[in-house]
């Protein structure tokens, strides 16, 4: 039997957006409140969802501490109370959460072997979500 | 086609154990989950049926019906329920959660009367659940 799990995780963290490739006005009509230079933070939730047959010996479709410890490693450790602008992942690339949700599903996607990564759906806000599956 | 989803709560206690692993594979697959004297969660069920509108009541399912049948193929078998114990099917099966959708579905996908059962979703906790969509 085929079943979907979704499990959530939050990190806080500051952004800014900014473009280089747009003029000072250009960036301020674009981002709005979102551009100013020392930015401002969020509470964004993660929430990962992952398909695949219910394994008969477990009863599970992946083990929860192998999920949890590769998101602890590899997504809060690298985007958790950190400023998204300074990191080496937004060097050439304006840190939207379009953009890091992307990321997260390009992270997730080719380090867990365990189960099928469906979507990665991030909250910015309680108001703001983004999704995406590759 | 429109989609309904009905919710309920149930509270149960389990734990996690293979009785062909060894105590050292039980321990080291299930963690916490492993202890046989149980915990337990507030589960979270929504049960999303779909159909067509029936033109007359404007319903795509009775909802006293299907809030009836969650109630006594679910809740009555599972709330307050030591899963492990004494719902039949966890006998045999580990009931985690993603076991618990499929037998919820099991249990319900023969009982609706007039629209079709399209997912079972369990919330073990809110940051943690699981859909069913009766694949195989």
């Amino acid at each position: 039997m085929k079943a979907h799990l979704s499990r959530r995780y939050l990190f806080s963290a500051s952004h800014r957006l900014h473009s280089e490739a747009m003029s000072p006005q250009e960036n301020q009509a674009t981002y709005g409140k979102c551009n100013n230079p020392y930015g401002h933070g969020h509470n964004y939730v993660v929430e990962l969802t992952v398909s695949g047959q219910v394994d008969e010996k477990t009863g599970m479709v992946c083990n929860l501490a192998d999920l949890d410890s590769l998101i602890e490693r590899e997504v809060l450790a690298r985007f958790d109370h950190k400023n998204l602008n300074t990191l080496q992942e937004f060097a050439r690339e304006v840190p939207t959460t379009e953009n890091l949700c992307i990321q997260i599903y390009e992270i997730v996607h080719r380090s867990f072997p365990h189960a099928h990564l469906e979507r990665v759906r991030l909250e910015e806000t309680m108001m703001n979500s983004f999704e995406y599956a590759g | 086609m429109v989609y309904l989803t009905r919710k309920a709560e149930f509270s149960a206690s389990h734990y996690y154990h293979n009785p062909e692993f060894t105590p050292e594979q039980n321990l080291s697959v299930f963690g916490k989950c492993n202890n046989p004297n149980g915990h337990g969660h507030n589960y979270t069920l929504e049960v999303t049926v779909k159909g067509e509108v029936d033109p007359r009541s404007g319903f795509v399912v009775d909802l006293k019906q299907l809030k009836e049948v969650m109630h006594r193929e679910v809740l009555e078998a599972m709330d307050h329920r030591f899963l492990n114990k004494e719902v039949p099917e966890f006998i045999h099966c580990i009931p985690t959660t993603e076991n618990i959708a499929i037998a919820i579905w099991q249990r319900l996908v023969s009982k609706l009367e007039t629209a079709k059962l399209h997912r079972i979703r369990v919330y073990e906790t809110p940051d943690l659940f699981v859909d069913f969509y009766g694949e195989p």
